[in-house]
């Protein structure tokens, strides 16, 4: 950093952030004027307002690899995969969101405003190219989450959910700004591409200890076995139209904190985090995949069933490679749009006083909606990683470049692990087309024709992206290459 | 002269200390809050004890901006806690169970 003079930065390079921060005020105060009940008005700048920046992110930032704000801040094409993937996961909640948070008497500006600085939050870490601004990222889109999960005012279990997402979010980090201060010390900068060049040549003792702390909270900040307690608790408790964007979009954005600081930050010590990865890894796909068995609440289930994938996402960067951040980067991408169209697949079925949480409401969905029971159906056999669909191509690559690194016991884990999960997601599958509803006939589909229209639209393009993955593959590489 | 190694020594113990309050305590959340106070401070401790020593101020901007952070999230926990203790009538870690499985 210099202080020796103050240069103009390059805005135009920053314009999708700027843009968001624009949208959340303005929707702050349409919000404020409009007086309408369902917010209408906020709703649709909203939505009008990710879609938009989703088109400047990549006018903005497509193929370029600058740094700006005196190497605070990095334009790049992972960047871009990255930020238009959170833009539409938040578009997709929303969306989804709007019926089920009405019924609730939870339909308040306040849900799209914290939303769009969480999102705002989460695209800075993405861009971030220096400690300062990666930690300023992480906090506005905690602080932002924190206050999302206690929305539910009245609600016992919501407000614990909170009260533990909120103490163990500030222990991870309190984690990473502890490791951040040692690295700070072992290089004397806060810069990431300085700290990559000294990591390459100073003595490692202080670097290696500042990793180990950054490691643990950004394993915190995912949710890695063993650091996963609060997962299921805030899964559970939060309402399902905020785990929908915590378990999407704020997973996409952890990906972006790990390949961001460890990944390109600390590429030197890539010898000193590999094992350390690798462990989370095996841990995550273990313990996910057994305690997931043995879950009866489906939101219970999709948080256990999370661990098995973070662990595939970590395999992922145990190569440390180019070909290992892009099968990350295309298994984040393509697992939170299955997983964002699975909460949707809930919500659908929830209504007033009724929330559609246990395995068994999923029962006979066939006879009461063939459709939503296909999209059902679609989903898990995707995340399940069966041939032809994207969660295989997914799991092939992230398996693939843990070959490449020569860990094939690792391999062969994660595939033991892909096919206990089989098990849980097939159950699913089983109740919707197999077995006979409850005496009283189960869960209607509720909600509007747009929520239907979007969710069908999500659940097609699950399938498209099993019939067609060249073309998102390609991207995902191209964006390490 | 104090040593830098002797400033860590004493940001180590206040991080130990932080996070041996949030294991530990078993009965107060507001316990908790401080905790997570001390932790920080601990932080802002190592970054004024390099950037001093480095003669790099960009440690001691961190610091101003990690304060500010510390001051929105415990308004935000506190916030948490009102909600926690009306709709439970408890702030007690140990009633923090009704989830499990």
């Amino acid at each position: 950093m210099t202080t020796d003079a103050f240069e103009i930065p390059n805005l135009t390079l920053a314009l999708p952030e700027i843009w968001m921060l624009g949208v959340a005020c303005l929707v702050l105060v349409v919000d404020l004027f409009s007086g309408d009940r369902d917010h209408t008005p906020a709703y649709w700048v909203a939505q009008l307002g990710l879609l938009s920046a989703a088109l400047i992110t990549v006018q903005a930032q497509w193929g370029l690899d600058v740094t700006t704000f005196d190497g605070n801040y990095v334009a790049d094409a992972m960047a871009v995969v990255l930020k238009v993937t959170v833009l539409l996961l938040t578009f997709l909640a929303f969306a989804y969101s709007r019926d089920y948070l009405r019924e609730r008497g939870m339909l308040r500006g306040e849900f799209y405003l914290l939303s769009l600085f969480s999102t705002l939050g989460m695209m800075v870490i993405i861009s971030a190219h220096s400690l300062l601004v990666l930690y300023l990222g992480v906090e506005l889109m905690s602080l932002s989450l924190y206050a999302l999960v206690a929305m539910r005012r009245g609600s016992p279990a919501a407000s614990e959910a909170a009260m533990k997402y909120f103490v163990l979010g500030a222990l991870a980090s309190g984690m990473l700004l502890y490791g951040m201060s040692m690295l700070y010390g072992a290089t004397g900068s806060l810069d990431l591409a300085a700290i990559t060049d000294v990591a390459a040549a100073e003595s490692r003792l202080l670097l290696v200890f500042g990793l180990v702390f950054t490691v643990v909270g950004v394993a915190f900040k995912f949710g890695a076995v063993p650091f996963h307690m609060w997962v299921p608790d805030v899964y559970q408790g939060a309402p399902t139209a905020v785990t929908l964007f915590i378990a999407t979009a704020s997973k996409v954005a952890a990906v972006g904190l790990f390949i961001r600081l460890i990944g390109e930050g600390l590429e030197p010590l890539h010898g000193d985090w590999q094992n350390m990865v690798l462990l989370l890894a095996v841990a995550s796909i273990l313990i996910g995949n057994t305690v997931a068995l043995v879950q009866t609440n489906i939101k219970r289930m999709l948080a256990y069933s999370t661990f098995n994938h973070i662990g595939f996402i970590f395999l992922g960067f145990v190569a440390g490679s180019a070909e290992g951040y892009g099968a990350s980067m295309f298994y984040a991408v393509t697992y939170s749009f299955t997983v964002a169209a699975a909460f949707g697949v809930i919500m659908l079925l929830s209504r007033q006083g009724f929330e559609a949480e246990n395995l068994e409401d999923f029962k006979g969905l066939n006879e009461r909606s063939p459709l939503f029971a296909l999209v059902m159906l679609l989903l898990m056999v995707s995340l399940t990683g069966i041939p032809g669909t994207v969660g295989f191509y997914a799991k092939w690559l992230v398996i693939r470049s843990v070959v490449d690194a020569g860990v094939m016991w690792a391999a062969v884990f994660a595939v033991i692990g892909a096919v206990v999960g089989a098990f849980y997601y097939l159950r699913v599958v089983r109740l919707c087309y197999f077995d006979q509803p409850e005496a009283e006939g189960g869960p209607q589909p509720s909600g509007s024709g747009g929520f239907r229209f979007v969710l069908a639209a999500n659940g097609l393009s699950v399938l498209l992206l099993g019939l067609f993955p060249g073309a998102l593959v390609a991207v995902c590489m191209a964006a390490f290459g | 002269m104090i040593e830098l190694s002797e400033f860590l020594v004493l940001g180590a113990i206040l991080f130990s200390l932080g996070m041996a309050g949030i294991f530990l305590n078993r009965k107060n959340a507001i316990v908790l809050l401080m905790s997570i106070e001390l932790i920080l401070l601990a932080v802002n401790f190592n970054f004024i004890a390099f950037s001093t020593f480095m003669g790099d101020l960009a440690g001691q901007v961190f610091v101003f901006f990690i304060l500010t952070v510390a001051a929105a999230e415990s308004a935000i926990g506190l916030a948490i806690l009102v909600t926690l203790f009306r709709s439970s009538d408890s702030i007690d870690v140990a009633d923090l169970d009704t989830m499990k499985g």
